[in-house]
């Protein structure tokens, strides 16, 4: 009678207001089913990487317009790495070139989803995410 | 007595120590009533009770969170660790949810001494309660002198999270037709300290005079008061939990706490004697047909259930 749920933090590090995608995100993930915890804006990596140990989530989504994704992304990643959690997912999204998420990825984000991913492809790419990562 | 599982043990031990990813992993197993979570439970619950627990409740918009935020800021300041559940409800069409009680509490984010976890209703039968009991005794074995579990009050299985508290906030806010509808709620019944938040506000006078008017007519003993607060400015902060802490030494000095410490033990028994049967209805082999034999109306559910 386990009922196990994929468990999503949502989280805008930076100092940019935009946070439209976010929450399109959120929603959609949601709408999947999905546990989404929702941290705000203006998040520093401290925060988002404490948030995610603390809610126990399969994934961490960065959404980031501000330009500052090269500094903040890897920071999250190695802040999770510090505490033990670096089997937590972390994803990106944003305006990013894709130099920057080549490089990205090569730091540990996961994946780079960039304006206009549909959806369902983010939703599918986490739902794949959590489960390779509990078996 | 039960074997336990050697990564329950360790997890157990972990979270003793205080271990924030152990914490949360420990938290996830007893949220998805896994087994193991169970085994856990057995490790720690020996080391609980030592936390002071208080429930935090009210209508969708009366500022909960931001007065947790602020319960949080006062404990730190007084030197106490801090852990908080905070409940949001599940859809109940897909399953999923959106919890941002966070951002509210976000200042406390890279608090060391404060946990705060976010957790869904989900479609348990009933087992919300015992999933955020269990949550709120892991952070008490964790460690944390206050545990605060935050959840709307709207409905039955809301009410019940709070009741494992040992005081009761109840949060109203001003202009809310909120007698009637709090009394309706089966609020007004559970609570040991009312707040009207947003208390800057219009009506709050009102708001004030109708809770204590209500309040006249409660049993002996405790008599709950009537606090005013604005959260987002912090205002009343200080006499609100003033008041919680009056309220815990009236039940330690009046044997109040021994018996609410039964009530909550054989509340936790009760929810997990009808976890345990729903666990075992579904688990017969015979489950599925026993529902469709019913669903055909070849069989009542009382004859059905005796035959699983």
């Amino acid at each position: 009678m386990t009922e196990r749920k994929i468990r999503v933090l949502v989280a805008k590090p930076g100092l940019d207001g935009h946070d439209r995608g976010a929450k399109v995100i959120a929603r959609a993930l949601r709408d999947a089913g999905m546990e989404v915890i929702y941290t705000g804006l203006r998040q520093t990596p401290e925060q988002v990487a404490e948030a995610a140990v603390q809610e126990d989530v399969d994934v961490v989504a960065l959404s980031l317009l501000s330009g500052a994704h090269m500094t903040l992304m890897p920071r999250v990643v190695e802040l999770l790495r510090q505490k033990d959690a670096s089997d937590i997912v972390v994803l990106g999204g944003g305006v990013i070139p894709p130099d920057d998420a080549a490089e990205l990825k090569k730091r540990g984000v996961r994946e780079i989803f960039g304006p206009g991913t549909p959806t369902d492809v983010i939703v599918d790419y986490v739902r794949k995410a959590a489960a390779a990562r509990a078996a | 007595m039960a074997m336990l599982p050697r990564e329950g043990a360790a997890l157990a031990e972990r979270v003793l120590q205080g271990d924030r990813r152990a914490v949360a992993r420990a938290i996830t197993l007893v949220e998805s009533r896994d087994p193991e979570g169970r085994a856990l439970m057995a490790a720690l619950y020996p080391r609980t009770g030592r936390a002071a627990v208080v429930g935090v409740t009210g209508p969708p918009g009366s500022g909960k969170s931001t007065l947790v935020d602020r319960l949080i800021e006062h404990h730190r300041k007084a030197g106490r660790t801090v852990g908080v559940i905070a409940v949001d409800p599940s859809s109940p069409f897909t399953g999923g949810a959106l919890l941002g009680d966070r951002v509210r509490m976000e200042k406390r984010a890279t608090d060391p001494d404060v946990f705060i976890r976010s957790m869904a209703t989900r479609g348990h039968l009933g087992g919300l309660s015992r999933a955020a009991a269990d949550a709120a005794r892991i952070l008490d074995a964790s460690g944390k002198d206050v545990v605060l579990v935050e959840t709307v009050g709207v409905g039955q299985a809301e009410v019940d999270v709070v009741r494992l508290a040992e005081t009761v906030l109840v949060v109203a806010v001003p202009g809310m037709g909120d007698e009637i509808q709090n009394i309706k709620a089966g609020l007004m019944e559970i609570g040991d300290v009312f707040v009207v938040n947003k208390a800057d506000r219009e009506g709050a006078d009102r708001t004030v005079a109708e809770l204590q008017a209500w309040l006249e007519h409660s049993a002996a003993g405790w008599s709950p008061p009537v606090v005013r607060t604005v959260a987002a400015t912090g205002q009343g902060v200080e006499e609100l939990a003033g008041e919680i802490g009056k309220h815990r030494e009236w039940l330690l000095a009046h044997g109040g706490m021994e018996a609410k410490r039964r009530q909550q033990a054989e509340a936790e028994l009760l929810d997990a004697a009808g976890e345990a049967a729903v666990r075992a209805a579904r688990a017969s082999p015979r489950y599925q047909k026993a529902v469709e034999a019913v669903a055909r109306r070849e069989a009542d559910p009382y004859t059905a259930l005796g035959e699983l």
